[in-house]
């Protein structure tokens, strides 16, 4: 087993408000599914937006620790951010599609990168496409506007927007939490495929979502990681008793 | 009960008539004054008038060299103002943090929006007019006019460009986009007809406007077309304030037949920003 993600002694102040991460020791395995659960509050989206650098967007007053993938630490000022966001792809708990076509939506990253063949663009739309189980429904529409998609297939492409990017690590930030039980099943079944090729980190959007999905789970408690280990360990069997209240669903 | 229901329908229903009545009473002068307008101009519009120069000391003939003025001064300040304008909205909008400095720079630009126009033209004057040496000249005109419009441009883009979702900017970020690409690609796309909308609003009175041009570049007569940037022009709110009040025994026609040339440019602009505003309403996707 592969630590594709290792986050060392990771402590993160925003510049108002008080510790939103402390101290996070945690190693997030290639070819996984890494799930990242507790209650609102807890730094589960802080602590995806340093991995792949999108708080560099937001006023913060402290930052330690670090942030290893394949060994380098992303969190060093002397990362390319923007190779490491098409390496790091995010998937968000709205479905933001952009305004163009479905095609447009796909091909935007690997445009901002230069990309202009056709067939490079068209190969890329159709491949995210099928690995976000969206390709059968949207093949004979692709130059339709995005927003047409009903909720459900904007989320997957918004995964498959991801995807065209080729990147190596998937962030999604409770991705099915607007969706209808049939998308949001859809959605984890891509995932459980997407997993053999990728390493992915997953916020769910509630315990059952979290207990279904793992692989390995951390629990996430007011900025700190109660506890971690392999997600059957986890939800049958928690070690914590904070853990285990809020697996039985005593507290929210 | 049935009856306070009764009262509360009458009265809303007397509400609603009271305020029909009250738009319209706004709507009904703005009518008087374009009908009238027309009325009394549109006798005199013919291709002699659009196409000749003003003869009998502009008692007759035409008046193309107005018209062809005000749009040389129309474009000349479009040529300074809309790129400045839109530059500073996106240094505003994108880039500035909010600092004393930017704080500064607004506060500057809505009192800039508040100051008389011939301000402008005495200021005008003096800075392009005289100390840069640039004469009574279009560009002198076209760069006072510019001074004038650029805070209409400026506050209409930053807030076309603060009206798109800030969550395309964050995709675009995480997907690996630049600040600029981001920019470039899908927030000034987007912001655009509503940029278009206050570039076209702020020429527009910047068209009309008679005070900035009158120490700048406006000719009292000149039956020529301009042929350079350095040569003062007529133009038509200049012109028309002339054969108004300067020039005894002023056939009646020919100032109406001007004021409704005048109307008609103005008013096109402002009907093409409307129609590129509702285009773009109806298109947009979010
Ligand atoms: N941009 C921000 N500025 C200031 N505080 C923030 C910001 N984002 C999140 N926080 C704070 O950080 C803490 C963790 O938030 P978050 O990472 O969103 O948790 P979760 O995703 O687990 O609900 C919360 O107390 C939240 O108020
Ligand atoms: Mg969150």
């Amino acid at each position: 087993m592969v630590d594709k993600i290792v986050i060392e002694n990771l402590s993160l102040t925003y510049a108002e408000g008080n510790e939103s991460l402390r101290h996070i020791n945690l190693k997030i395995a290639a070819n996984a599914i890494t799930v990242l659960f507790g209650p609102a509050g807890g730094g589960k989206s802080s602590l995806l937006r340093c991995i792949n650098r999108l708080n560099d967007l937001t006023d913060i007053r402290l930052l330690q620790g670090k942030i290893l993938i394949d060994g380098q630490n992303v969190l060093d000022p002397k990362t390319d951010v923007i190779a490491l966001r098409r390496k790091v792809g995010m998937v968000f708990a709205r479905p933001v599609v952009l305004p163009f076509s479905i095609r447009g939506n796909l091909t935007y990253g690997l445009e901002l990168a230069g990309e202009k063949r056709k067939s490079r663009l068209d190969e890329a739309v159709e491949r995210s496409l099928k690995l976000a189980a969206l390709w059968e429904e949207v093949k004979d529409r692709l130059d339709d506007p995005a927003v047409a998609l009903s909720g459900g297939q904007q989320q997957r492409l918004c995964l498959a927007r991801v995807l065209a990017n080729q990147p190596e690590i998937i962030l999604l930030d409770e991705p099915t939490s607007g969706l209808d039980p049939i998308s949001t099943g859809k959605v984890e079944a891509a995932l459980q495929e997407l997993k053999h090729q990728y390493t992915i980190v997953l916020v769910p959007h509630s315990v059952q979502q979290a207990a279904r999905t793992a692989d390995y789970a951390a629990f996430f408690l007011q900025g700190e990681l109660v506890e971690f280990g392999p997600g059957r360990d986890l939800f049958t069997n928690p070690k914590d008793k904070r853990t285990e209240d809020y697996v039985e669903g005593r507290f929210g | 009960m049935k009856r306070s229901y009764a009262n509360r329908d009458l009265i809303q229903r007397l509400g609603f008539s009271l305020l029909t009545l009250l738009a319209l009473t706004t709507v009904f002068p703005i009518l008087m004054v374009v009908g009238y307008i027309i009325k009394e101009g549109a006798p005199a519009i013919s291709w002699e008038f659009l196409s000749a120069m003003p003869r009998d000391g502009m008692r007759a003939g035409g008046i193309l060299p107005a018209i062809v003025g005000t749009l040389y001064l129309t474009i000349g300040t479009a040529i300074f103002s809309v790129p400045l304008g839109i530059a500073a909205a996106i240094y505003l909008s994108e880039y500035a943090r909010d600092t004393f400095l930017t704080r500064l720079i607004r506060i500057a630009i809505i009192n800039l929006a508040g100051i008389p126009s011939v301000v402008y033209g005495l200021f005008g004057l003096g800075l392009f007019v005289i100390f840069l040496r640039f004469g009574t000249s279009i560009l002198a005109a076209s760069l006072t006019l510019s001074i004038m419009t650029l805070p209409v441009i400026i506050s209409a883009s930053e807030e076309a460009l603060r009206a798109v979702p800030q969550a395309f900017r964050t995709v675009s970020i995480s997907l690996g986009g630049t600040q600029w690409q981001t920019i470039r690609r899908i927030v000034l796309p987007q912001a655009l007809p509503g940029i278009l909308t206050g570039v076209i609003l702020g020429l527009e009175r910047a068209a009309g406007e008679t005070a900035p041009i009158l120490f700048t570049g406006a000719a009292f007569f000149l039956p020529r077309l301009p042929d350079s940037p350095m040569d003062a022009t007529m133009a038509l709110p200049y012109h028309l304030f002339v054969i108004s009040t300067q020039v005894p025994e002023m056939p009646f026609q020919i100032q109406y037949g001007t004021a409704l040339v005048l109307l008609i440019f103005v008013l096109s602009m402002n009907i093409i920003a409307t129609v590129i505003r509702s285009r773009a309403r109806a298109k947009r996707q979010w």
